[in-house]
């Protein structure tokens, strides 16, 4: 077990809501951190045998490779709209999928808003790590000011492309949508000494088991993961932490952005 | 609500053919000429009458309709949408996908005038883009084209039962005259049959998971998919070409046309036989696939002269000329813009054309 005392567990080796298979995710990435936080939260609620997981396109493409569910693809953006289709026609079971924030701020934002607006009983996890990572590192909706990517390879100038898009506070401003959250998932560095805070992992697997209770409720639920990509951020590891930690979370502060039915109090 | 015997336009012939087959769920989003599909659904979603049609929702787009669509038929659903031209476009990535994905659904493309907005008359120039894939990576669809309002009424049954045996989104090719035109029809008794779904994915019981994907990043993988994909419309190709021939026992010369055009022709052979000109029509009900043995076999039998009539630049010509092997001559009647050829002007060209 890793944990916290008074805070929520989540049980390490194998489960049956996990294939088992090495994933293909960069060394330090946050995507196979939330892969084990959804597969215990499916596993501990008892949910897979009403499951579909629904594959976004980005690095989060071969999540039905890890999670053991049923699944479906859906193109670049447009999960919410495959998971509205599912959910619509079978509201028994628990859909959900892990979009990139090139895939649900960029080119699937209309889907993400309407999806949101209507209050959908679906839930997505987003991982926001201000890049496009799958395609190798360019400029994305919530890439920071100043942010050195492969297309924006003089810093990304907020004049001429637009200030970071903030997705948690957008669905916040809509009435349907029952459950929004920013979570800093990454460890954090504590200063002045070796050691590094999981306080995201503790913090991001209570998310996601509220995410799906919100789901199980009737509401629209959505959590954003403020997460690293140090390959394309062209940064060691640690020093990826260091920036998700002073610069993409001051971009992205974490917080409740709604709780409709008040499941974080409970 | 219809009666068994009713008198109504195509597009809401088509949304009660669809009613009655037992369809269980509508995403679309309105576009002239086809916006009496979604709002014939509308006013019945909730009538007890249909109680197999669970969801009907406009989205926000049309790339969101299909996309709903693809979630709903991933569940094994009888689900369709129903668009025009600019819409037919925005749908091919979807329609790609579930071509990759081997999901079956219904989409309608009420073919209006031009490309760009063009406008809203009737035209066939969405032929290619129906017949030949439409999106992107290599598929092909099937394509029925209905030529009355009956026919709008009774193909959605057809097509699903194609769509579920082969598992491939089927589409139906009409366009603005026929969406609009209102004729007597008599419903057909369809059975709402149930498929096989099987492969759905609803959720993993036991060792046992689906995982409904168009990815294959393995490059023998992706080969062996295509290939699956590739034989599987070899086998529609022999088993499912579909045709209606009028005068043609004797023909020397063979209009071909489909739809709304094969209506016009048939007038046109009937003005001809008064004449004495032995002209007869090949009516292709699947423009995919496209019913290339029967002009195989005219061409076979001696049939030396065809003339395809069309609402568009050229387009099913090319699967004629192809069909007949360069062992007959083709005319090409062809009338864009919304406008058609009257019976008459079709008779003329005939007339020049046997001599």
């Amino acid at each position: 077990m890793i944990g916290i005392e008074g805070h929520y567990e989540v049980k390490l080796g194998p489960l049956p809501t996990l294939t088992g298979k090495p994933t293909h995710y960069c060394a330090g990435c946050e995507h196979g951190t939330l892969t084990r936080l959804i597969a215990y939260a499916l596993h501990e609620l008892d949910l897979r045998e009403r499951t579909v997981l629904v594959d976004s396109v980005g690095c989060s493409v071969l999540a039905h490779e890890y999670l053991n569910v049923d699944a479906i693809q859906s193109p670049h953006g447009r999960a919410p709209a495959v998971m509205t289709g599912i959910k619509r026609m079978r509201p028994d079971l628990l859909v959900f999928a892990v979009q990139g924030d090139g895939d649900a701020v960029s080119i699937g934002l209309s889907e993400l808003i309407y999806a949101a607006n209507r209050g959908e009983p679906i839930t997505v996890f987003l991982v926001n790590n201000g890049i496009y990572g799958m395609t190798g590192g360019q400029m994305a909706p919530t890439t920071p000011e100043g942010m050195v990517t492969m297309t924006s390879p003089h810093g990304r100038d907020i004049a001429t492309t637009g200030a970071p898009i903030d997705a948690s506070k957008l669905l916040a401003t809509f009435e349907a949508p029952a459950y929004v959250k920013r979570v800093l998932l990454p460890v954090t560095p504590t200063p002045a000494t070796d050691f590094y805070n999981a306080r995201g992992s503790i913090e991001g697997a209570r998310s996601v088991r509220n995410a799906f209770r919100v789901q199980e409720m009737g509401g629209f639920s959505f959590v954003e993961f403020v997460s690293t990509c140090n390959v394309n951020w062209k940064m060691s590891i640690l020093k990826s932490k260091q920036y998700a930690t002073e610069v993409l979370a001051k971009v992205f502060p974490p917080g409740l952005f709604k709780d409709k039915f008040g499941v974080e109090k409970r | 609500m219809t009666t068994a015997r009713d008198f109504l336009k195509g597009n809401e012939a088509l949304a009660y053919g669809a009613l009655r087959t037992g369809l269980n769920a509508f995403f679309g989003y309105p576009i002239t000429p086809s916006s009496e599909i979604p709002e014939t659904l509308a006013v019945e979603y909730g009538n007890p009458q249909y109680p197999a049609f669970k969801v009907f929702l406009q989205a926000a787009s049309e790339i969101e309709a299909i996309n709903m669509v693809i979630g709903a038929a991933a569940t094994g659903a009888k689900v369709m949408a129903a668009t025009s031209g600019p819409g037919f476009s925005l749908k091919q990535e979807g329609i790609s996908f579930a071509a990759g994905m081997e999901l079956p659904m219904l989409i309608v493309d009420v073919n209006r005038g031009g490309p760009g907005l063009g406008n809203l008359g009737p035209e066939q120039s969405d032929y290619f883009q129906a017949t030949k894939g439409g999106g992107h990576g290599g598929y092909r669809t099937i394509v029925l084209a209905p030529s009355s309002v009956p026919e709008m009424a009774s193909f959605p049954s057809l097509a699903f039962s194609l769509a579920f045996q082969y598992r491939t989104p089927v589409i139906i090719l009409t366009d603005a005259f026929l969406g609009q035109l209102k004729e007597d029809l008599m419903f057909p008794e369809v059975p709402a049959p149930e498929f096989d779904t099987s492969w759905a994915t609803t959720g993993a019981r036991g060792p046992v998971r689906h995982v409904i994907s168009s990815m294959h990043l393995d490059l023998p993988e992706l080969s062996r998919h295509s290939e699956h994909l590739r034989s599987k419309f070899e086998e529609v190709d022999r088993r499912e070409q579909r045709s209606e021939k009028f005068d043609t026992d004797d023909a020397d010369i063979v209009l071909v046309a489909y739809g709304i055009c094969a209506r016009l022709c048939q007038r046109a052979v009937g003005a001809l036989r008064a004449k004495g000109v032995r002209a007869g029509l090949l009516r292709p009900i699947t423009l995919s696939p496209f019913p290339k043995g029967e002009l195989a076999a005219f061409v076979e039998r001696g049939v030396q002269k065809f003339l395809v009539v069309e609402l568009n630049t050229g387009q099913m010509l090319q699967d004629v000329q192809l069909a007949t092997g360069g062992r007959a001559r083709i005319g090409s009647l062809q009338r864009v813009g919304g406008l058609f050829p009257s019976p008459s002007e079709i008779v003329r060209e005939v007339e020049v054309m046997a001599r």
